[in-house]
């Protein structure tokens, strides 16, 4: 995550409700700070919750598209196991891929009309065998609260990259309500370690 | 100071810094924050129209009034504002007029795709286009600039993609607030019966040959000389896609899409080998370049639908797919959007789902009810579009059969349902109407509007009266049943559709989302998992807070099987259940009950 010249782009996936938009909000806001240029886009359906969501952070020394072409994601971060399958066209064989190894049940899923798809870790290992899969939603609820897990996968990110840890922090403290500060602080670490 | 902004704050703000007073709106995605955002900056007006017709008319009225004044609206609110639209451009101003629009490629929230670009060029009206939010702060002082100048009103045309993406803006200060100087009495001017709108015809003309002069040395129209092989016209977000998929090439960036530099594009042809014009949705820049009697390669090669990326630049310059790993993939599950958990919609549209009625839809988070298992809306065109086709249609069935409904949503109705009410009262229709009141705008985010009592700016204000509305345009059946109780619902919409005359039933409760925000919870219910037949009856309603669980699937013990035939049990999950009660009505063996504080 450090080439000055090329544009780096991090794409956050998964589904309505997980945080996933303030999740892009924030990495924007640490790259900017760490001097580069960056644009920040997302995608989400109409509902309010329960779509498909994904955010996309691009950062470099000059940034002209907000949105990647196939191929040109460096890091996707996925929140939900299977929503990873769905973004693979936007990767290449460079592509670092961290997921939350949890699952959020489709409707046809939950209705009992087809199944949730199993061999979602092996085909991700055979493209990706540096894939870096955590138990998000887990360690959040262990930190404190379950909805968290954004700032989990957030401490998980930040273990690629170079940008300093006291910045990642310095920009959470100041996005989060006083009282949440210390709770996440807590989760963004066990995501770090990860 | 600089500042991660979306394209929608950026011109907020950026109006905010003109000194700009006065805006109207009706909701839209992609649109919608610019005026929120607005309306929160010291001393500026800004309201909720009841759509967008009202909006520009009343920004057209605040023009006239000497002050600077928007407009802004998704891009089919110009279908509804057109008509005032294209004749403001004959008047002109006074003040400063700008019309902000929002487009949709790939259609993300909006019923078609449509190109507001074709507006500008139909009415006779300058439009610029920024790339980023930088831009779009700075284009939206331009924007003014212009039409204080030309006497003219001005589009600024956003793009989802624009709206919806944040890039780093530097702020300005504001400058000092104009101030409405006053109406001035011009009737040759302001009048436009035919002898006087034959004058100003043309003047639009002579003021459209002006502008195209300035636009030739406009500062948002540029030229990059680069490799020269490769000349790229574009404008807007497309601008961005192609910088990045052909860095090296020669570029001229059109801030201004109408009306177009002539000389400036004959001169970049000229030094430039092959040119290609690169714009998302309609050929309009191509169109007008080939009329110049330039060669252009655009459209053959380049997308009609959907918004671009620089891999779509790439693939269709190079014919090389930018995909570079195809693995083999199992079948995954969509995640289509689904009503919320409580939504009072869910109970009105498993009525209708279930008496065979066609149900003459609109637009809004109800529109959702198309899908399975509800399936009870049958159409949905454009805001308002409800009440007159059920008019329609059941006028034109022969057989005097009543079974159609029109079903629209507060907001919706007021927007545009309020006059075809009145039509079917004035043209004796048989028909249903009926209003599913939510309170709010939910599907945009939950905007106040006439029927709720208070304003953009949170003041209390009258609240529309639906009843007494309907009563004094002459509907004698009216009434108002709760949508979460299905009962009550079916009954009523059964007595209308056999009553004589127009009904109006007004389905009343609020949306889940406002009651979660209001702290009002009901309950959360639970599934008693030894009563549970299996028998999915509380599955057909699609709530998401709901599940089906294969025996094999669930927690030991193992609940008992009360049929042969029964493969499993529902499930509801506490965190999602508001206790809105939809599923226990339909169960049969009231296995659906609340939560137990010891559970
Ligand atoms: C002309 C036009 N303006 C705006 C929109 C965007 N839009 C679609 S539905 C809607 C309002 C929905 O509110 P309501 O009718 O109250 O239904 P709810 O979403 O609350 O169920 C809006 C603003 C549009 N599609 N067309």
């Amino acid at each position: 995550m450090t080439d000055s010249r090329k544009v780096t782009t991090v794409l956050f996936v998964g589904v309505g409700g997980q945080g996933i938009i303030l999740a892009g909000d924030i990495l924007s806001e640490i790259v900017m700070r760490a001097g580069y240029d960056v644009k920040k886009s997302e995608v989400h359906g109409m509902a309010q919750r329960g779509g498909c969501v994904s955010s996309h952070v691009r950062y470099g020394s000059k940034v002209y598209s907000p949105l990647p072409g196939k191929g040109d994601v460096d890091i996707l971060v996925s929140f939900e196991r299977m929503e990873t399958l769905r973004y693979l066209d936007y990767l290449n064989e460079k592509s670092a891929v961290v997921v939350n190894d949890e699952t959020i049940f489709p409707p046809s899923v939950n209705l009992g009309e087809e199944p949730y798809p199993d061999a979602v870790m092996e085909i991700l290992r055979r493209y990706f065998p540096a894939v870096k899969a955590l138990k998000a939603t887990e360690m959040a609820r262990v930190a404190g609260d379950r909805r968290m897990a954004n700032t989990v996968m957030l401490g998980a990110l930040s273990s690629l990259s170079s940008i300093d840890e006291g910045l990642w922090k310095e920009v959470l403290k100041e996005a989060l309500p006083k009282k949440l500060v210390e709770k996440n602080l807590k989760a963004f670490d066990m995501g770090r370690k990860a | 100071m600089n500042k991660l902004m979306s394209g929608n704050e950026a011109i907020a703000r950026g109006a905010y810094e003109h000194g700009v007073t006065f805006a109207a709106a009706y909701p839209g995605t992609p649109s919608t924050e610019i005026t929120q955002e607005f309306s929160r900056y010291e001393g500026v007006y800004a309201e909720w129209a009841p759509n967008e017709k009202i909006a520009l008319e009343a920004a057209i009225g605040a023009a006239f009034a000497g002050g600077d004044a928007m407009a802004v609206m998704k891009h089919v609110g110009v279908n509804v504002a057109a008509d005032p639209l294209f004749t403001v451009s004959y008047t002109g101003t006074n003040g400063g007029l700008v019309v902000v629009v929002a487009d949709d490629p790939s259609m993300h929230s909006s019923q078609n795709e449509q190109d507001s670009r074709n507006y500008a060029r139909f009415a006779k009206i300058p439009m610029l286009e920024p790339a980023d939010s930088d831009e779009a702060r700075r284009y939206i002082r331009l924007a003014f600039e212009l039409s204080r100048r030309f006497d003219t009103p001005v589009f600024l045309r956003s793009t989802t993609r624009l709206s919806h993406s944040k890039s780093v803006v530097t702020l300005d200060e504001p400058r000092e607030q104009r101030k409405a100087t006053g109406a001035v009495k011009n009737a040759a001017k302001f009048v436009m019966v035919p002898a006087m709108a034959r004058g100003r015809r043309v003047v639009v003309e002579k003021r459209m040959r002006d502008i195209g002069k300035f636009a030739e040395t406009f500062s948002g129209n540029k030229v990059e000389i680069n490799n020269p092989s490769m000349g790229i016209i574009t404008a807007g977000m497309a601008y961005n896609y192609a910088k990045e998929a052909f860095p090296e090439a020669s570029f001229l960036k059109l801030g201004m899409v109408n009306p177009l530099p002539e000389t400036m594009i004959r001169g970049f042809t000229d030094r430039v080998d092959t040119l290609y014009v690169i714009e998302e949705l309609d050929p309009v820049i191509e169109d007008q370049v080939r009329a110049m009697g330039i060669e252009v390669i655009g459209k053959e090669i380049f997308p009609y639908t959907n918004e671009f990326d620089p891999g779509v630049l790439v693939e269709a310059v190079t014919g090389k797919s930018p995909i570079k790993i195809r693995p083999e993939l199992p079948a995954l599950p969509n995640r289509p959007p689904n009503l919320c958990p409580g939504c009072p919609h869910r109970g009105l549209f498993y009525v209708f789902g279930k008496l065979n009625v066609f149900a003459a839809g609109d637009i809004g988070c109800y529109t959702l009810a198309f899908q399975r298992p509800l399936q009870g809306l049958d159409s949905c065109i454009c805001m308002g579009a409800s009440v007159g086709m059920a008019h329609g249609m059941s006028k034109a069935q022969e057989d005097g059969k009543n079974n159609v409904v029109g079903v629209i949503g507060d907001s919706t109705f007021i927007h545009s349902g309020i006059t075809s009410l009145l039509n079917m009262v004035y043209n004796r229709s048989n028909s249903v109407v009926v209003i599913c009141d939510n309170r709010t705008t939910a599907m945009t985010g939950m905007q106040d509007h006439p029927g709720t009592g208070v304003t953009l700016q949170g003041r209390e204000t009258k609240a529309l009266d639906f009843e007494r509305l309907a009563r004094s345009m002459g509907v004698d059946n009216v009434r108002v049943v709760n949508p979460l109780d299905l009962k009550e619902t079916r009954e009523a919409i059964k007595d209308e559709l056999a009553a004589e005359g127009p009904s109006l039933v007004i389905a009343r409760a609020p949306c889940a989302l406002l009651k979660s925000k209001d702290g009002e919870s009901m309950s959360p219910l639970m599934v008693e998992r030894e009563r549970c037949t299996g028998c999915r009856a509380c599955i057909s309603i699609g709530c998401p807070a709901i599940s089906w669980r294969r025996f094999e699937q669930l927690d030991e013990p193992i609940p008992e099987k009360k049929t042969k035939k029964q493969e499993g049990i529902a499930v509801i999950d506490p965190a999602e259940c508001n206790g809105c009660t939809v599923c226990s009505q339909l169960c049969k063996v009231n296995a659906i009950v609340e939560v137990r504080d010891n559970d």
